[in-house]
Formats: C-alpha cells, sequence, structure tokens
C-alpha cells in the first residue's frame, strides 16, 4: 500500500505515479498524507484504485475522475471532483463552490455543506450532499442527480435542462426555469438507488425528498427527443 | 503567524504585498506611518520635526516606512509640517493603534523587509497582490487606508469606482490612487464617517459598489468581512476559541495553530461577518 506525504513529495510526482497506473496494477490501496489544502491532488486519476486522503484539500481534488474512489476526511476547496467521469470521490466535510461542476457521471458525497454553484452544468454525475447547498447550484445543469438532505440557497437550478434535483430541506428560492414536479416512481427509484450507493440503508426515504427541474421554457425542447435524456 | 499566511500566499499574488497591524496604542497618542514617494531617507523627519513643534516624539524606522508616535495636540502642526518641509512623504495610514507597510515584491521578501513576524498585536490584516485594475506601485498596493485606523484589502473588481470616487471626493475625500480598491475603503471611511458601524457601512456598500469582491476591513477594535451577492472571490474563515482567521483560501490558514481543531467555513454571499477585540 504506498503511503504518499505531500509535506515530503511534490504533488506532480504523487499525480505522475497515478497517471501510470495500469488497469490491473496491484497497487490499488493509496495513502496520501498532509495535503494541507494543496490544488489537484489526485486529477486525471484512471484506474480502479482507491485513495485516502487525511486532510483538507485545496481546488479541483479529484478533477477528471474515472474509476478511482477518493476518500478526503477534511473539507474540499473550489471544484472538487469537476468533470469527472467515473468513479467515486466521498469528501467527509464542507466543500467549497462548484463541487461537482461539468461532471459526467461517478458519484461525489459530502457529508458536510458545499457552498455556492454546487453540480453547475452538471452532465451526468450524481452528487449527494448530506448537509446544505449554496446559491446557483445545479446552474445549467443538463443531466445526473442532485441530491441534497438540507437546505438549497437562492436560484436553484437556474436555466436547468435536464436534471433532477432533490432536495429534503427548504429552497431559498429557483432559477429562471426551475419548477417543482411531482415525482414519477422511476425519479423514487432513481432516487432510492443513489441513496443507496452513498451509504445510506434505508435510514433516509425518497419520499421525503420534493424533485425540481426543467420547465423546459427556455431552450427549443422537442419532446420526441426525450428518451435521449 | 501573519507572516506565514502572506509567505504562503506569495504564489496567488506575487506583485506586492502589505499588511496593517493593531499594536499598542492609548488615546493621548497618534501613530502616523509614512512612507516617501520619492526614496529619500527618513531617518532626519523625526529629530527635525521633534524640535521644530517642540514636542517629543517617538520613531520607529522599518526599512522604507517610517512610524511617528506623537501626542494627538500635535497631530495637525505635524501633518502641516510634514506637508511644507516633506512633500514626498505619503502618509500611509494613521490611528491609535493601526501600523500599515506595503511595498512591491515577493510577498515573502516585503515581510522579511519590514520584519512581520517579530510584531505583536491583537489582529492584523495583510494582502498578496496581482494587480488587474491598475499598476503595480506601493500606492496601488493594499491595504488602503482612508481613515483613523481603518484599512482595507480587497480581492475583485469595482466596476463604478469612477463615480463613487466623484462623489466622495466631492465630499472632501482625498484619493492617492485611481485604484478600484482605494474606493472601496473611502466609501466605509465616508459611511463611518456619517456615523455607520462597520457592519453597517459594509451593508450599504452592498447597494452602492457594484462588481465582485471579497472585502476584509480592519478598524481600532476588530475586523470584518463581506462577499458581493454572488461569491465570486474566494473566502475561507477559521474560528477556534482563540483566534479568528481569514483567507482566500484554506492554504493560508494551514500553519495556525490548532487549525486541525478549527471551525472552518465560507462565509456566505452578501452577509456581513464582524469581529470585535472584547
Amino acid at each position: 500500500m504506498p503511503t504518499v506525504d505531500l509535506a515530503i513529495t511534490p504533488l506532480r510526482e504523487l499525480n505522475a505515479m497515478l497517471h501510470k497506473l495500469s488497469p490491473d496494477t496491484n497497487e490499488t490501496h493509496w495513502d496520501v498524507r498532509n495535503p494541507q489544502g494543496i490544488h489537484a491532488i489526485a486529477v486525471g486519476v484512471d484506474a480502479p484504485v482507491t485513495i485516502e486522503v487525511g486532510g483538507h484539500v485545496g481546488y479541483y481534488c479529484g478533477g477528471m475522475n474515472k474509476q478511482a474512489v477518493i476518500n478526503v476526511t477534511g473539507n474540499a476547496g473550489v471544484g472538487v471532483g469537476e468533470n469527472m467521469m467515473s468513479g467515486e470521490i466521498h469528501i467527509r466535510g464542507d466543500a467549497s463552490q462548484s463541487a461537482g461542476a461539468t461532471g459526467h457521471g461517478g458519484l461525489l458525497v459530502i457529508d458536510g455543506n458545499a457552498s455556492a454553484r454546487c453540480g453547475i452544468s452538471m452532465k451526468g454525475i450524481d452528487i449527494v450532499v448530506k448537509g446544505s447547498i449554496g446559491p446557483m447550484s445545479a446552474f445549467m445543469a443538463q443531466a445526473g442527480n442532485l441530491v441534497v438532505l438540507g437546505d438549497a440557497g437562492e436560484a436553484l437550478g437556474d436555466s436547468i435542462y435536464e436534471a433532477r434535483l432533490f432536495v429534503r430541506g427548504s429552497v431559498r428560492s429557483l432559477g429562471a426555469d426551475c419548477v417543482e414536479k411531482e415525482p414519477t416512481e422511476t425519479d423514487l427509484v432513481i432516487l432510492t438507488d443513489v441513496l443507496k450507493r452513498a451509504g445510506f440503508n434505508g435510514e433516509v426515504s425518497a419520499r421525503d425528498f420534493r424533485l425540481y427541474g426543467s420547465a423546459r421554457r427556455l431552450y427549443n425542447f422537442h419532446v420526441d427527443n426525450i428518451s435521449s435524456y | 503567524m501573519l507572516a506565514g499566511m502572506l509567505a504562503v500566499m506569495s504564489n496567488r499574488g506575487p506583485d506586492s504585498a502589505g499588511f496593517a497591524v493593531y499594536g499598542t496604542g492609548d488615546g493621548d497618542h497618534v501613530k502616523l506611518t509614512l512612507r516617501s514617494k520619492t526614496g529619500l531617507a527618513l531617518d532626519d523627519v523625526a529629530g527635525r520635526m521633534s524640535l521644530e513643534l517642540g514636542e517629543a516624539l517617538r520613531a520607529s524606522l522599518r526599512a522604507s516606512h517610517l512610524v511617528l508616535t506623537l501626542p494627538r495636540a500635535i497631530e495637525a502642526p505635524a501633518r502641516a509640517w510634514l506637508a511644507l518641509h516633506r512633500p514626498d512623504i505619503a502618509m500611509v495610514g494613521a490611528g491609535t493603534r493601526m501600523e500599515l507597510y506595503k511595498e512591491v515584491g515577493l510577498p515573502s521578501e516585503v515581510v522579511k523587509r519590514f520584519a512581520l513576524a517579530e510584531m505583536g498585536g491583537t489582529h492584523g490584516i495583510g494582502h498578496t497582490r496581482m494587480a488587474t485594475e491598475s499598476a503595480v506601485t506601493t500606492d496601488g498596493a493594499h491595504p488602503f487606508s482612508t481613515g483613523p485606523d481603518q484599512c482595507l484589502v480587497h480581492n475583485g473588481s469595482l466596476s463604478n469606482h469612477n463615480s463613487v470616487r466623484r462623489t466622495l471626493a466631492h465630499d472632501g475625500l482625498k484619493f492617492e490612487t485611481e485604484n478600484d480598491s482605494e474606493v472601496a475603503a473611502a466609501y466605509l471611511t465616508w459611511r463611518m464617517r456619517q456615523g455607520a458601524s462597520i457592519e453597517g457601512a459594509l451593508d450599504s456598500s452592498l447597494k452602492d459598489l457594484d462588481g465582485f469582491y471579497t472585502f476584509v476591513v480592519g478598524t481600532e477594535s476588530g475586523f470584518a468581512v463581506l462577499r458581493d451577492p454572488i461569491a465570486c472571490k474566494p473566502a475561507v474563515m477559521a474560528e477556534t476559541d482563540d483566534y479568528v482567521a481569514f483567507g482566500s483560501e484554506y492554504r493560508a490558514l494551514v500553519d495556525l495553530p490548532n487549525i486541525a481543531c478549527a471551525r472552518v467555513f465560507e462565509p456566505e454571499p452578501a452577509t456581513v461577518y464582524a469581529w470585535k477585540h472584547t
């Protein structure tokens, strides 16, 4: 099990080692110490490995992630998991702005709160925030699921295309073209699955959430294409 | 601690650096922080002034800055003496307890030049600059001080600073630069002069200042933080039983004592946070 102390090893060395990993690597468990808020820790990893980071990370941690499971014991700076493709990122503390921005896939779980613009332009990622999210979250969201156990700030889902926004608490205000929707059975099945993948075992019910999504008035939406979403 | 924070932030703002330290002081005396714009020596200023004004004054020279501590009663004559005899001198800051130092150069070097690590006080505010709106000069470095014991640092850019500057200049505020951040400092001084608290002054800036910003403002008794309504610029706070700290990002805070146990959080947009030393 490789251990990398970022107080000693430069970040570029760590990231280079992670980038070299082959799909069948035996070094499947990495321990990263002393992250000290450094930016771009474990970005661009494309291997089925688990990376444990002990402490607070800076900007863009786990960006562009594919396959890897990244666990951070502390807080995350701006853009955690931005543009991630697959795999899983778990932040035990809070996340700063733009968590999961433009994410295409995979799962991002934040145990604490996420600040402004959580899930901005999300494109298929699933994001679960156990606390609350800040203003302007899911701005121009295109696909995926944003699940919030706490509250959402102002202008949730502004200019949203297609994505499901599940909020259990209150929503300060909805952005342009974002409306509350009656969840279908399919929506509830999807939400239950996301909650399960985020580690819940039935203690949170999908029925406690309200669903928000696109009113589809801001773009040329053709109902014939709905199966594409 | 502030010295360490600024050194870490050198790569965020490598142009110049500055800091205000709120140290000792009493109501009978005033501290003037002076700098020569043309680089003339400052070591004879205290002696000459003391001789001609007939009052003893304390002087402390740190690199390019001179701090004079003088009886409040002779503040006005002292300022007049400076304007007459040393027009090259700029008043960097003034107040009961505040000393303010700023200089062009790599923050870690600037901090060393002024020996910030040796200074003490109840609170301090530092800034590392990457200039966008105006020239890289010592005048353009932060913090900006436009009132007694008041200073401001700013990350961002204001779009209506010219019109606000005209309004404030009309009301008698003096400007040293074309810098947008100086306008923000002067705006708050103007509001506080009208009787507003620091919280009230910042609250009204939400309406009157247009642009994006995170402000940190120091006063004699404490400091306050405000982010613009869409939180364009980063900010992170740490709170413990012993101290409150602010940084643009967590990296600035990593060397603070007991940071692992601190409550670390991001200030909400358009919300004034203020701390007072009691």
